[in-house]
């Protein structure tokens, strides 16, 4: 583990550290007053590396009795208008579920932090894409979306979880990271550096302390008539805000392509290695590769749609994100898949022999 | 190779206890701070003192697309069930580096790929820590390679030692450099 003083923090210099500690370190400098968490494989480093940074700081560490506790920790935190976190891997997140969904309800800013592993059940604890569906769909009960990253390297698990502070204090809402097994073990040179700051609206809905002012309430019953109807119509609007505003993704010689390979995370990096391979057989092939998974990049795969085009989706999974893609393209081309779920990786040799079988397609 | 300068993806593996994932570190290390592109994936899974443990490290002039390695350019291996799980994978052509102080048998592989069998163990134990036979390998393996040196890896260990193992810098240092001379004197480089 990386200790005080080997690591320069704020600079411009590069660092080598594993995507779970880049991403702890840049929580810090993102001035995360609070991490609660329970442990669990393949996410350890994070809680490690807070249990002892935070203490350093000054800020809040406390290891939960369960991963019940610490969503709800989070909840009570980020009720007294402090930035709060919590990081798990795919079973711990499932169990927090209610929390997000209590968060949501009360409009409270949250930063949740999902490392994935193979599922379902315990699973096992290998790298794995199979959590999509919860994560983009709002995970819990109720009407709501979470902001969600798709980050595809140790910088971007740093540069992500910044952003995710700031937008879920920009919209009172969860963000949270998407990562996998390997993203969270792999070493990359990464440089840890704070995100200029952007004004935020005031927490004036706090719990701080109710002297000499109305009382503020934070909650997520309402019982009363319509008031529930008005609410779930405001968080409606305030997502179409993200999903007009808020939306990240990445293309690669999409312009010429005849073939376009959607992935994201760990994934997009093997595929962005398999369609260097094929441009260098000739192959017309590019890339989108979503680093937001919702709001998902809609708008930018149907314009690549517009024009007739074979789209391959690759997930480590049996196909999640693919009928998001399938929702953008919508009909306008055709849509196919490709993935390995339970730990399975693809390599660079796989999805290439993916996109020749598909140019053969394509001239049958 | 690529047009665009080196691309070199490296798989180390041994058992639990023997270093593997240091002397991974150390390398990603040494790359990044001589300027080079690089990326370090440890196994994770349930590896315990006595298992098997490997990572795999890739170090390059340009960004790295993928970080898994399938097929690596050279293996170095500390054991004998390492070498079989992973041997079958190196390139042809590529490089080999084995502890020959665990190894009893002769590699049975492509006749392109190089070998260099260093008794790792047993030079360590001559400078005074067995524990360091990890260096001597990645000594060798650096002077083969001429990617990196070992000095550039003797001035990168401080920062992915742990401050409580810095008593074992000189140590550490000087079995890199034994493996370097090694190299040097079996291989006519």
């Amino acid at each position: 583990m990386v200790e005080k003083g080997q690591i320069s923090i704020g600079t411009e210099e590069r660092v080598l550290m594993c995507g779970n500690e880049a991403l702890a370190e840049a929580a810090i400098l993102a001035g995360c007053d609070a991490y609660f968490g329970y442990p669990i494989t393949p996410q350890n480093e994070i809680p490690a590396y807070m249990s002892r940074r935070m203490p350093e700081e000054g800020r809040v560490f406390v290891q939960s009795e369960s991963e019940l506790a610490a969503i709800n920790m989070v909840f009570g935190a980020s009720a007294t208008g402090k930035r709060a976190m919590t990081s798990s891997s795919s079973p711990g997140i499932s169990l927090m579920q209610e929390g997000m969904s209590f968060l949501a309800g009360a409009e409270l800013p949250a930063v949740v932090v999902n490392v994935m592993r193979g599922g379902p059940g315990l699973g096992n604890i290998a790298p794995s894409q199979s959590d999509y569906f919860q994560a983009t769909r709002g995970g819990g009960h109720g009407d709501y979306r979470t902001i969600v990253f798709g980050p595809s390297s140790v910088q971007e698990m740093a540069d992500c979880i910044s952003l995710a502070f700031e937008l879920a204090d920009k919209y009172l809402m969860t963000a949270m990271i998407l990562a996998d097994g390997f993203l969270g073990q792999m070493m990359e040179p990464v440089v840890l550096k704070k995100r200029p700051s952007v004004e935020l609206p005031p927490k004036d809905w706090a719990l701080t302390g109710a002297k000499d002012r109305e009382q503020n309430i934070v909650r997520s019953l309402w019982l009363g008539e319509g008031v529930l109807e008005d609410l779930n119509f405001k968080l409606d609007d305030k997502y179409k805000q993200i999903q007009k505003n808020e939306v990240l993704c990445e293309e690669y010689e999409v312009d010429d392509a005849e073939i376009v390979v959607v992935a994201y995370g760990v994934a997009a990096r093997i595929v962005s290695g398999a369609v260097t391979r094929a441009r260098e057989e000739g192959i017309k092939v590019g890339w989108i590769r979503p680093i937001t998974l919702w709001p998902f990049p809609t708008e930018q795969i149907s314009k690549a749609a517009d024009e007739f085009r074979l789209f391959l989706t690759v997930e480590m999974s049996t196909g999640q994100m693919v009928e998001d893609v399938k929702l953008a393209v919508a009909g306008k081309s055709p849509v196919v898949f490709y993935g390995r779920p339970g730990g399975g990786v693809p390599t660079v040799e796989e999805i290439l022999d993916k996109i020749r079988q598909l140019t053969l397609g394509a001239k049958t | 190779m690529t047009a665009n300068g080196f691309y070199e993806e490296i798989i180390i593996a041994g058992f639990g206890g023997q270093g593997i994932m240091l002397t991974g570190k150390l390398l990603a290390q040494t790359a990044m701070q001589a300027g080079k592109e690089v990326t370090y994936m440890p196994s994770y899974g349930a590896e315990v003192r006595g298992g098997t443990a490997n990572c795999m490290v890739i170090i390059s002039e340009t960004k790295i697309a993928c970080p898994v390695v399938a097929k690596p350019d050279s293996l170095i291996v500390m054991n004998k069930a390492s070498l079989n799980k992973f041997g079958p994978r190196l390139k042809n052509h590529g490089l080999l580096i084995m502890n020959s102080s665990l190894i009893d048998t002769e590699p049975q592989l492509d006749e392109t790929i190089e070998i260099i069998s260093i008794p790792a163990d047993e030079l360590a134990v001559e400078l005074g820590s067995q524990k360091s036979a990890n260096m001597v390998a990645l000594g060798a393996y650096l002077q083969k390679r001429k990617l990196l040196t070992a000095d550039q890896a003797g001035q990168a260990l401080p920062n992915v030692l742990a401050k409580r193992y810095y008593k074992t810098l000189p140590v550490n240092i000087k079995a890199l450099q034994c493996g370097a001379e090694f190299t040097k004197s079996c291989c006519k480089v």
